[in-house]
């Protein structure tokens, strides 16, 4: 029997076997975020840039000594940025922090409610952090004209929400991201939103070429076997695509043959 | 010029504001003695000054002044 075969995940020139990214926020300790990752079988993993916490234990565990640098790819986020120059700051940190790793999530949001993009700001980041030498995955909304212009600037993957950041809402509007799928040469991600396992499987069978998640799993009462969850939804959802699914019928279609019934 | 003044009086302190509040600092420290102070040497941090980056091997190198806006940052969960 032939192997099934796909061609990898590739993004700012770097190839992946997974399609599943995972953010690293919510879990209740670095040993469950540790477990909780290796179980989704996600290579590329998401953190966020804050603060040092001055004065505590500073031989206390580091989030990058559970998520190595050296086992996965990282991806710094600009999270709880609200303006352009707060997120090209939090990349210039990021970069430095990681010693001039240049691939990062770019997000800027628009308020505290929604954690909608303010695409307004996400442009004008996208602009300073592309001429400065960075690889932008770019959150943004739904809008395909947006993910136009970020994929025109120069962004290496167009990451638009499924629906609202840690709302478990899935995919609110499949047709939009289609839609940004269709007309992308760069690869589209489904980041936000994602509820639970199906709706994975829906971004993937929708043509996305991948996925990032983080609350799906951290805020499952059972975190690693919802990470088995997504990594399985998300083969699944892929080799559903993949595959070409049967055509959508009105009426009925029997499987078992006409011919030769008892009562024909 | 303003530092060499202060570098020339002993002793002499010099008022930061370290990740949004205020510190002191002896004068003439370098950033890579801050970073020491705060029992950062050899951690994954990332420095900031003036909302400029100041590369690692350039701590040393790179004196603090008066009035100075520093930001240590490091990873940390998030999505």
């Amino acid at each position: 029997m032939t192997p099934l075969t796909d061609t990898p995940f590739s993004v700012a020139g770097r190839d992946f076997r997974s399609r599943l990214l995972v953010g690293t926020g919510k879990y209740k300790d670095f040993d469950e975020t540790g477990a909780a990752i290796a179980q989704s079988g996600a290579e590329i993993v998401t953190f966020a840039v804050r603060r040092t916490n001055l004065g505590q234990d500073t031989e206390a565990p580091n989030l990058l000594d559970v998520i190595s640098p050296k086992r996965y790819t990282l991806l710094p986020n600009t999270a709880g940025c609200y303006t352009a120059k707060d997120a090209v700051r939090t990349c210039r940190l990021a970069r430095e922090l990681l010693d001039g790793h240049n691939l990062v999530k770019l997000e800027v949001l628009g308020d505290e409610t929604t954690l909608y993009p303010n695409v307004v700001e996400t442009l004008k980041a996208a602009e300073t952090l592309l001429a400065d030498g960075f690889d932008v995955m770019v959150y943004t909304s739904d809008d395909p004209i947006v993910a136009r212009e970020l994929e025109a600037m120069g962004c290496c993957a167009i990451m638009p929400l499924g629906s609202l950041i840690g709302s478990g809402h899935g995919i609110q509007n499949p047709h939009n991201v289609r839609l940004i799928i269709e007309q992308s040469q760069v690869p589209v991600l489904v980041d936000a939103g994602i509820g639970t396992a199906s709706d994975a499987a829906m971004a993937m069978e929708l043509g996305c070429d991948g996925v990032l998640l983080n609350s799906a799993i951290a805020h499952a009462r059972d975190p690693l076997r919802m990470a088995n969850a997504m990594k399985l939804a998300v083969q699944a959802g892929r080799d559903a695509f993949l595959s070409g699914r049967m055509p959508r019928r009105q009426t009925a279609d029997p499987s078992s043959p006409f011919a030769g019934r008892i009562n024909g | 010029m303003e530092r060499a003044s202060f570098m020339s009086i002993p002793n002499a302190s010099i008022q930061l504001t370290l990740n949004g509040d205020p510190h002191s600092l002896e004068a003439g420290a370098t950033a890579a003695d801050l970073v020491e102070q705060l029992g950062l040497g050899g951690r994954r941090i990332a420095v900031e000054i003036n909302e400029q980056i100041v590369p690692k091997s350039q701590l040393a190198d790179t004196p603090l002044a008066n009035g100075d806006q520093v930001e240590v940052v490091h990873a940390i969960g998030g999505g």
